[in-house]
């Protein structure tokens, strides 16, 4: 069993949808059209399993953590979408998208990007499939990722600066929106998580499915059974439903963690925002509000829609961790593993380090969804040089 | 019984002249709600009250820039419908603002306050043709008239449902891209104009990319009208006040009656 395909009108239940502007409409059903399409063609499928193993890396290893494990008394085992080429799980979601929208005759990728992860990986994409390449970026997130900028620029991409709104994440998306309605005949917008309209948030997963497959079979053969959690960061929610879709069938708990001040699942209500209908924070007018997080990744005051969905059938459920846990949650996997994880996975593994109680001689897989280069320089600031 | 948006534009358009409907940000500035009986006085047959979204991805610069002031000045749906059903414009009256504002209020809800507040039309420029089945059936209960838009990405087929779903008028979009004044009028705003024309008996007006006079009689040629938005709010924002808006608006009317 997997996770359940979206009605023909895109929704989880009630969440999802494809709510935008009408320029976009025949857009967003070209791309439905020709991902059904590429899916089921043997040759597509063939090309991106080549580029996922031979130029990505997959299938990424799992790695069971001893050191930590009996320091906080559960078997954590970590998928470590770490160690792919470009260094997260975005890669699994671009290489697909490219290879589509490459087959789709679009000469320009659009992407948005948070932590700049997502954007490294488009622009890796398009160098390598000889595309255009445009990364819309907060100004806030500029300034706390250059190094991701900088690599946006080396790879040949164009980097955008959104100084609208909260100048993250959701702004971000709203340029990248912007610009994709003006240039939607050589465009292709290469979206980054679970989210924005229908096909994305399902076509996104599918791309992602990969990990899940993974996951399963390698911690089954670790542990000679299920894990009993998965646990994964959620902003989007695009690694969390990667990992997700392999164990929605087992006997497994599933468990999204979401920073205190983006708790879309935690503390948000329905709304429709960057086209679909979802867990949302926003004021009682219907006014979105700006999420605050330690991590650009998941800056992000809304969650893809078939999070929503598991969460309101009670499927999976969602924790929230503040900025303070993350950073000690950071510090601890390197010092005990030696493995500095991205502010986002650091995320799951703060609930799994704050809930330890709880998780007490239980197995748990985490998604370790990206490595913590790009955080080096932002924790020296929060940290001041010392350690822990 | 077509609604009063679509009579005006009708009346204006059985008598031989070019329909003008006109944005304004509401909630922009003390006086935003003289600014509307200014336009109006000016000459518009239809305006636009626009509700500010925190997220507007149909539009450019000019009017985000609007709506940031607008809600930093703490402007909300419903003081701006306040101030609305007070105003006494003289012409029809649409609201434009984006779906989470009516979904968050409760479509029901909306619908009825558009009404109390004497507004006739919404458009809401991110709930495309499929979508809009729980907020028109609202919007209808309620006797609002809902004007969709119409994309030259559309296929005749998708533009002829469109049509048959819009009320008021169909509001061709004149280029592919979001609100905001270009040097010059998009070749594919006449296009949609002329496409819609054959579809429907709707008056059919263009807009996104309308920003002067010049543009606007070029743009009103192939169809019964236009909406002119970013060119006038940036008036707003530069401090025309009612006056020197009322003013710009005037030189619009005036260019579309060949005066």
């Amino acid at each position: 069993m997997r996770l359940s395909d979206p009605t023909p009108e895109g929704r989880f239940g009630e969440f999802g949808g494809r709510y935008v502007p009408e320029t976009l409409v025949p857009a967003c059903e070209g791309l439905e059209t020709a991902f059904r399409a590429a899916w089921a063609d043997p040759g597509f499928r063939s090309r991106l399993d080549g580029l996922l193993a031979d130029y990505a890396g997959r299938p990424s290893p799992m790695t069971e953590c001893e050191n930590l494990s009996a320091e906080l008394g559960c078997r954590l085992l970590l998928k470590r979408e770490d160690l792919n080429h470009t260094g997260s799980h975005k890669i699994n979601n671009v290489l697909g998208q490219a290879l589509l929208a490459q087959r789709m005759g679009k000469t320009r990728l659009v992407a948005e990007t948070g932590a700049g992860q997502h954007g490294v990986a488009t622009a890796t994409a398009a160098a390598l499939l000889d595309m255009e390449c445009c990364v819309y970026m907060g100004e806030v997130d500029i300034r706390r990722q250059e190094l991701n900028v900088f690599r946006m620029q080396l790879l040949g991409a164009e980097v955008k600066t959104a100084m609208s709104g909260s100048r993250t994440l959701k702004d971000a998306i709203n340029e990248a929106m912007r610009d994709w309605v003006a240039t939607v005949e050589e465009s292709h917008y290469c979206l980054g998580s679970v989210m924005g309209p229908h096909p994305y948030p399902w076509m996104v997963r599918t791309f992602h499915e990969v990990l899940g497959h993974e996951a399963r079979e390698q911690s089954e053969a670790i542990l000679g059974t299920t894990p009993d959690v998965v646990t994964a960061c959620v902003g989007g929610g695009s690694n969390a439903i990667g990992i997700f879709s392999g164990f929605v069938d087992a006997d497994t708990e599933l468990v999204g963690v979401e920073p205190a001040g983006g708790a879309a699942v935690g503390r948000g209500v329905p709304g429709v925002v960057h086209g679909s209908q979802s867990y949302l924070m926003q004021d009682e007018f219907g006014q979105v509000l700006e999420a605050e997080s330690i991590s650009a990744g998941l800056d992000y005051p809304g969650v893809g829609p078939e999070h929503s969905h598991l969460a309101a059938i009670g499927r999976a459920r969602y924790e929230n961790v503040t900025d303070a846990e993350v950073v000690e949650a950071f510090q601890l996997l390197s010092r005990t593993e030696g493995i500095i994880p991205a502010l986002e996975p650091a995320h799951a593994l703060a609930w799994v380090s704050r809930d330890r109680a709880s998780l007490a001689g239980r197995s748990v897989v985490l998604n370790l969804s990206g490595r913590g280069d790009k955080d080096v320089a932002q924790m020296m600031d929060i940290l001041g040089g010392k350690r822990a | 019984m077509p609604g009063p948006v679509e009579r005006a534009l009708r009346e204006r358009r059985d008598t031989g002249g070019k329909a003008l409907v006109v944005y304004v940000t509401g909630g922009l500035g003390d006086d935003w709600t003289d600014t509307v009986r200014a336009v109006a006085d000016a000459g518009a047959d239809v305006i636009e009250i626009g509700v500010p979204f925190s997220d507007p991805v149909m539009d450019g610069p000019t009017i985000q820039a609007a709506n940031d002031r607008a809600l930093g000045s703490g402007a909300t749906p419903s003081s701006i419908l306040n101030q609305v059903r007070d105003l006494d414009a003289g012409a029809p009256l649409a609201v434009m603002t984006y779906y989470n504002i009516a979904f968050r209020a409760g479509l029901e809800r909306f619908a009825a306050s558009l009404a109390a507040a004497g507004v006739s039309g919404c458009i809401l420029p991110d709930l495309p043709l499929e979508e809009t089945g729980p907020w028109v059936g609202a919007a209808d209960d309620a006797g609002i008239e809902t004007i969709l838009l119409a994309a030259p990405t559309g296929s005749d087929e998708r533009l002829a449902r469109v049509c048959a779903r819009s009320r008021g008028f169909v509001y061709g979009v004149g280029l592919l891209g979001v609100t905001g004044v270009r040097s010059e009028l998009a070749a594919s705003a006449s296009v949609i104009a002329a496409r819609l024309k054959k579809l429907t008996d709707l008056p059919v007006l263009v807009g996104v990319g309308v920003g002067t006079p010049e543009q606007a009689v070029q743009a009103a040629a192939a169809g019964d009208g236009v909406v002119v938005g970013s060119a006038v709010v940036q008036r707003m924002l530069d401090g025309a006040g009612p006056t020197g808006v009322g003013e710009l608006v005037s030189r619009f009317r005036a260019a579309l009656d060949g005066v």
